[in-house]
């Protein structure tokens, strides 16, 4: 931090959401022409790190200091006049405005009072000459490419005077030529002088192109490192919080998978987003899903549940091969899917406990075969007490529970539909530790009983608690199985950093 | 330039020539300046309208309220200058208060963050009850100004006839025609449409666009009110029930996505034309009757409408 060339710094910045310590005490520096990754798995502080930088957010303690000044930007607009840039992952810009009104929105060049459009143009299309973009700056966005939008939407903020450039996961929707030269671009700002603050799931491109690295986790920061010095097995390691060296086996062999009936086999099957790759079911048999953020975990449980097109391969429950055009036919198969976003693909927050829980099983007989009231209320009070629900009143709005009791009435919800199989994306997301522990026991309760489940999580130490065997992603594609005595936190995070 | 965008409004541009064509080939003396003046005389008021509801549109927003507000506009002309006020002191209350009225109406949907459509919808029964209230009698307006604005005008060829009313709308659609493509406010209403968030992002000030527009709408209706009353010599607490339909629907027809964010104001123009040139059709036939307009402007709407599906879908 006593280097000259700091351009920003955040001191002990701390940032409280209610009953959530988001950001505690974290440093983070960034020097005038570097690359800079930001990395940390999911809920590690990253975007509210940023979103404190950009003004989204009001810190609640610490300090950030631009360029020798300390700054408090109110909000993004003020951020961007103080010289910091965000680029996000979906591209904000408006796609109904031509190319060169989303490059000078709010700073059009003026004649007479009115826009000076020949000006404009002009600018725009030298300023994108830059950039080795050559386009039609009087078309509208959205008749081009993401990759391309992106470029624009970084133009924009350099233009902007900027000094501090952020780039969210800009990565995540580019083909790999489009990652090569947006990497190009990024040198070539950084020999500007720019610092460029990238963060992102893909630890190969942070090798590629990043200087220094910066690692949180929960809410607090782990370290700063030199790209060039920290290997990959350390990132993950410090990313995931475990010692590779220190980690335990504890695993007993608990199906021996040749003697059972196979539930669900995916054979060579790939999507739009997934390469192809091989995984099998038994029933009775918890198959865990291991790999970073965007490995490609949630994308495998769309493609089975029939979210997703299969596109080479194919995909068999119970020996059948299966093409699903909709989820119901999912479901009347037996299928269940707790989706990693509770909240948004998940609950219905206004609907009772009851309302909740009975529309799986409403699904699959149908609307027109109505579920009576009495029958309702006794499948709802029974899940109640046997998920150990803690509510006192079926009928109260699922969104007033917490998290951990959200994720058992949808457990339930499935349930109650009878499914032989259950996918489970990330279902102890945001869930307290006792309710943790209560999930992770029905998981292998569910197992005895005969179920067969697929259950996705970036918490090393809960699969190697109930998983049978472990699929291991990375970028999207399988890259190692383990199971029975195998399977251990040091073997996951090894495959996992690729070793 | 014949540019992809511009495309729904060389769709609308070319149906009115098309329509008024048919007309001519079909009748005699459909085909003159004379007729074609008429649709702006006529019209005046819907054409001031529906440039306001353009804005609302654009910025993906809904204005229900117009209609009622021209009719509130009218009964306190009517109300003011029975009590012996000048008229032009009165125009200017008109427009205050119709300025005022819309920035309440953008303030409570942008803070509230409530559905343009319902605060709208409350405001239209607002207005219209108002209205009733000051007057459920209509009430004539007699005033040697009124006499004489609506005299003035300029000959044109063939008989035809450039009216006040004709001059204000018409100076209205090129002062909007500057504001919103060629002022700041413009590109943030185009911007507000496209993608609130990212709007946000970009530094647009949705809280004052959003209020600005709605009082530009409001005050437009206000505007429309007067020129309204030019044409009726009075003020009626029932009169222009539906305009704000009509309004809407030249937008559509102009071209406009109703979603927001595309569209251009000459385009409305061109929509008010060609509901004015299926009704003057109508009556030059003289044996069809008048309903059929609304079937036309109907079908026209949701062929428009379902290419409009077809433009965003490319």
């Amino acid at each position: 931090m006593t280097t000259d060339n700091t351009l920003l710094a955040l001191r002990g910045v701390d940032k409280v959401f209610p009953g959530v310590k988001a950001l505690n005490g974290v440093d983070f520096t960034l020097r005038k022409g570097e690359i800079h990754a930001l990395l940390g798995e999911n809920g590690a502080g990253k975007s509210t790190l940023i979103k404190v930088m950009t003004g989204v957010y009001r810190r609640d303690g610490g300090q950030i200091v631009l360029a020798d000044d300390e700054i408090s930007p109110a909000n993004t607009g003020e951020a961007q006049n103080l010289g910091i840039s965000t680029v996000y992952q979906e591209v904000n810009l408006l796609p109904n405005l031509s190319v060169a009104q989303n490059l000078y929105l709010g700073r059009e060049p003026m004649r007479f009072g009115l826009i000076h459009w020949r000006k404009m143009n002009r600018d725009a299309r030298e300023l994108l000459a830059g950039y080795d973009l050559d386009i039609d700056v009087t078309a509208p966005l959205t008749t081009y490419s993401v990759a391309i939008q992106q470029l624009i939407a970084i133009a924009r903020g350099v233009a902007m005077s900027a000094k501090v450039l952020i780039l969210d996961e800009p990565t995540a929707s580019l083909d790999a030529d489009e990652v090569a030269s947006l990497f190009n671009i990024m040198r070539e700002l950084r020999d500007k002088g720019i610092g460029i603050v990238f963060v992102t799931h893909f630890l190969d491109q942070v090798y590629a192109v990043c200087d220094r690295i910066t690692i949180l986790r929960n809410g607090t920061l782990v370290g700063e490192y030199d790209a060039a010095t920290l290997t990959q097995q350390q990132l993950v390691s410090h990313m995931l919080g475990k010692e590779l060296e220190k980690a335990v086996h504890e695993k007993v062999d608990h199906a021996e998978e040749q003697n059972r009936e196979k539930l669900l086999e995916v054979h060579s099957a790939s999507s739009d987003v997934l390469q192809p790759l091989n995984v099998s079911v038994c029933a009775g048999q918890v198959v865990g899903l291991a790999g970073l953020l965007g490995s490609g975990r949630t994308e495998l449980c769309r493609l089975v549940f029939g979210l997703d097109a299969v596109k080479e391969g194919e995909v068999k429950l119970s020996g059948n091969p299966i093409k699903f055009t909709n989820t119901r036919q999912a479901v009347l198969a037996g299928m269940g899917l707790c989706p990693e976003d509770r909240k948004r693909d998940g609950i219905f927050g206004p609907m009772s406990i009851r309302e909740n829980m009975i529309m799986a099983l409403q699904n699959k007989r149908g609307w027109w075969r109505y579920i009576p009231m009495k029958k309702q209320r006794e499948l709802a009070e029974h899940y109640v007490k046997a998920l150990r629900i803690a509510t006192s009143d079926i009928e109260k709005p699922i969104n007033q529970l917490s998290g951990g009791n959200q994720q058992k009435v949808i457990l339930a919800r499935w349930l109650a539909s009878e499914p032989h199989l259950l996918l489970l994306d990330e279902p102890t997301r945001g869930i307290d530790v006792g309710a943790h522990a209560e999930i992770i026991q029905l998981i292998r309760k569910l197992c005895e009983d005969g179920l067969g489940l697929l259950v996705a999580s970036s918490e090393l130490e809960e699969l190697v608690e109930f998983a049978d065997k472990v699929v291991v992603m990375r970028d999207r594609r399988k890259v190692a199985e383990v199971s029975g005595s195998d399977i251990s936190q040091q073997n996951i995070m090894q495959a996992i950093a690729g070793q | 330039m014949l540019h992809k965008k511009f495309l729904p409004l060389y769709v609308t541009s070319l149906l009115f020539a098309l329509l008024f064509l048919a007309g001519s080939i079909q009748f005699e003396n459909f085909g003159t300046l004379r007729v074609f003046m008429n649709l702006f005389t006529d019209n005046a008021f819907l054409i001031i309208v529906a440039i306001g509801m353009t804005f609302v549109i654009l910025s993906g927003g809904i204005d229900l309220s117009v209609g009622s507000t021209i009719a509130l506009s009218g009964v306190i002309i009517g109300v003011l200058l029975e009590a012996g006020w000048h008229p032009l002191p009165a125009f200017a209350v008109v427009l205050v208060l119709g300025t005022l009225f819309g920035a309440v109406m953008g303030a409570i949907i942008h803070y509230y963050q409530l559905q343009p459509f319902i605060v709208t919808l409350a405001g239209m029964f607002f207005a219209r009850g108002l209205s009733s209230v000051i007057s459920e009698e209509s009430i004539p307006i007699m005033h040697e100004f009124y006499d004489d604005v609506a005299m003035f005008g300029f000959e044109l060829p063939g008989g035809a006839w450039l009216g006040s009313s004709t001059i204000i709308a018409l100076t209205v659609l090129v002062l909007a025609v500057m504001l919103a493509n060629f002022t700041r406010f413009g590109g943030r209403v185009y911007g507000l449409g496209g993608d609130t968030h990212s709007a946000a992002l970009m530094g647009v000030p949705i809280a004052r666009t959003t209020i600005a527009v709605y009082a530009l709408s409001s005050f437009l209706a206000a505007l429309a009110g007067i020129v309204f009353s030019f044409y009726t010599f009075s003020g009626y607490s029932l009169a222009a029930v539906g305009v704000e339909l009509d309004a809407i629907a030249a937008v559509v027809i102009g071209g406009t996505l109703l979603t927001g964010g595309y569209g251009y104001v000459v385009g409305t123009l061109f929509g008010v034309l060609i509901m004015g040139v299926v009704q003057t059709y109508i009556s030059f036939d003289g044996t069809l009757s008048s309903w059929w307009t609304k079937i036309v402007i109907g079908l026209l709407l949701f062929i428009f409408i379902a290419m409009q599906r077809f433009l965003v879908r490319r």
